[in-house]
């Protein structure tokens, strides 16, 4: 068991996860049902109802430096089960956002996928799914470990070779630029 | 003749291209209307909202607003991962102060009340099962299934108000109406590892796997899905299951539209059957011919 002394608890994080989600956090009685239902525990460093624990205890290092926010699949059981309808796949959620706006990314992979899928989209106005592969590997430096699946992917015609250009490119790029500039909290 | 606004979603233009063919095709076949949304984008998917539920909302906003503008009350998707996006952008729009942030990104702002709907709960809920069941000229009869609907489509209930939370019985009801078998599969609706089969396949590995293992357990033939990313994960990873795992899968997995189309006849070419991974030809075999009338 770990002590956490509540001298350290971060009173602006609780109610920083508390406004962004909408959420009451302190409703949460620790019964556990989102953890029991929860099909990712077996790879996060604390389960989901320990991720809970730890934002009404005001850790915010450890949530946000956390695998298991960067690891959560958004698959809404636990939002599902919890007795006291709490949406925590929402905080979970938020958590991950706040971990990103701070420059964390414990699971750098998981954070590079999303970039690269959202720069094709950026680019193209609809995801292109072979040049986000591309982009995704360039950027990890990872050596790409789905190539035994590109002969069935490519004689399915699975990868088209170029993207759907869309009109309104421009406006799908517009929502981005007008992103970044206003920093929209939500 | 139900009529409603269609989005397509990006992975219906590559991966899961016979998804979307095989929808527009049963579609067709009982007589549904698909009005297409004109110069769609993309929703945004899981990575926009694991950046920031805005930016997400005005990805989507941009769609539900196209959709609006062709006077539709309903845009139906095939892809349980766009109808989320879209949902979630439309319900939480409901609320005037995240609509003006939403609003602040987007070249036009978006004053609609479109309500995004799966494309199975529209031929359900639009078209019926019964409708269904008495146009089909070639009953799937002799072949074992088990429906795996992913695990966003009906959750969060309040959210998707959509069939049963824990046992959502749309599809199977829909397969048994075309002469299938469906066997009671108990994980429903657990998550098949979502997008990770990129950056941590080992996570797709471990959750797809349980599932090819649940699926073989019940003695079925083949899974029917309606989701393009958990069929992705079951059929063309099924190998790298079997690799990672040490197993022996061979289950092919199907869209509930291809074997829809089947039975209501349409021209073969619109189910891209030849596309799924894991070779369908044996389970396709057991289908017993009818009887001959008398
Ligand atoms: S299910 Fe709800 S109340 Fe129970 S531990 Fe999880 S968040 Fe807390
Ligand atoms: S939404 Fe995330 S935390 Fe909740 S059960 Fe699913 S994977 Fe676990
Ligand atoms: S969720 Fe997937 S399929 Fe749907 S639009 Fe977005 S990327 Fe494309
Ligand atoms: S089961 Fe997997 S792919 Fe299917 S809906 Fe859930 S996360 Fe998406």
């Amino acid at each position: 068991m770990r002590i956490y002394d509540l001298a350290t608890a971060e009173q602006d994080f609780i109610a920083e996860v508390a406004a962004r989600s909408h959420q009451d956090v302190r409703t949460c009685y620790q019964c556990g049902n989102c953890t029991a239902g929860c099909p990712y525990t077996f790879v996060y460093d604390y389960s989901v109802s320990q991720i809970m624990r730890l934002i009404q205890l005001g850790q915010q290092e450890t949530v946000l430096r956390s695998k298991s926010i960067w690891l959560c699949g958004s698959c809404q059981s636990c939002t599902t089960r919890c007795p006291n309808r709490i949406d925590v796949a929402k905080i979970m959620d938020v958590c991950r956002h706040m971990a990103r706006e701070r420059g964390y990314a414990t699971e750098r992979e998981v954070k590079l996928f999303a970039d690269s899928f959202l720069r094709s989209v950026e680019r193209h106005g609809r995801a292109f799914e072979l040049g986000l592969m591309v982009d995704y590997v360039l950027h990890s430096g990872k050596v790409f470990t789905d190539l035994d699946l590109a002969p069935t992917a490519l004689a399915r015609r699975k990868l088209p070779f170029q993207p759907h250009p869309i009109v309104g490119r421009d406006q799908v790029e517009r929502i981005f630029q007008r992103f970044r500039q206003g920093g929209a909290h939500a | 003749m139900p009529k409603v606004a269609y989005y397509p979603g990006c992975s219906g233009q590559g991966t899961s291209l016979e998804y979307e063919r095989s929808t527009r095709a049963v579609c067709q076949a009982v007589g549904l209307e698909l009005v297409d949304v004109p110069d769609w984008s993309c929703c945004g998917s899981s990575p926009a909202h694991m950046v920031n539920h805005v930016l997400s909302a005005a990805l989507s906003a941009r769609n539900l607003d196209l959709a609006h503008s062709l006077g539709m009350e309903v845009v139906a998707t095939p892809c349980p991962s766009c109808l989320t996006n879209l949902r979630n952008a439309a319900v939480e729009m409901e609320d005037e102060g995240f609509r003006s942030k939403v609003n602040a990104l987007l070249d036009r702002p978006y004053t609609g009340a479109v309500d995004p709907q799966s494309v199975l709960q529209v031929l359900v809920e639009q078209v019926g099962v019964d409708e269904v069941a008495r146009r089909v000229t070639k009953p799937l009869t002799g072949l074992r299934v088990a429906c795996y609907y992913g695990c966003i489509m009906n959750r969060p209930p309040e959210r998707m108000r959509f069939d049963d939370h824990e046992n959502p019985m749309a599809m199977d009801r829909l397969m048994e109406a075309i002469g299938l078998e469906v066997a009671p599969f108990p994980l429903k609706v657990e998550c098949c590892g979502a997008s990770f089969g990129v950056p941590r396949g080992d996570i797709v590995m471990r959750l797809s796997g349980k599932l090819l293992d649940a699926a073989r357990g019940l003695g079925v033939d083949a899974m029917v899905t309606a989701c393009p990313l958990c069929q992705m994960n079951l059929d063309l990873r099924q190998r790298q299951i079997n690799a990672a795992l040490h197993e022996r899968f061979r289950i092919p997995v199907f869209y509930y539209t291809q074997l829809l189309g089947l039975a209501l006849d349409v021209p073969r070419q619109e189910l891209g059957l030849d596309r799924l991974c894991v070779d369908p030809r044996l389970a396709l075999g057991k289908i017993k011919a009818p009887a001959p009338v008398q």
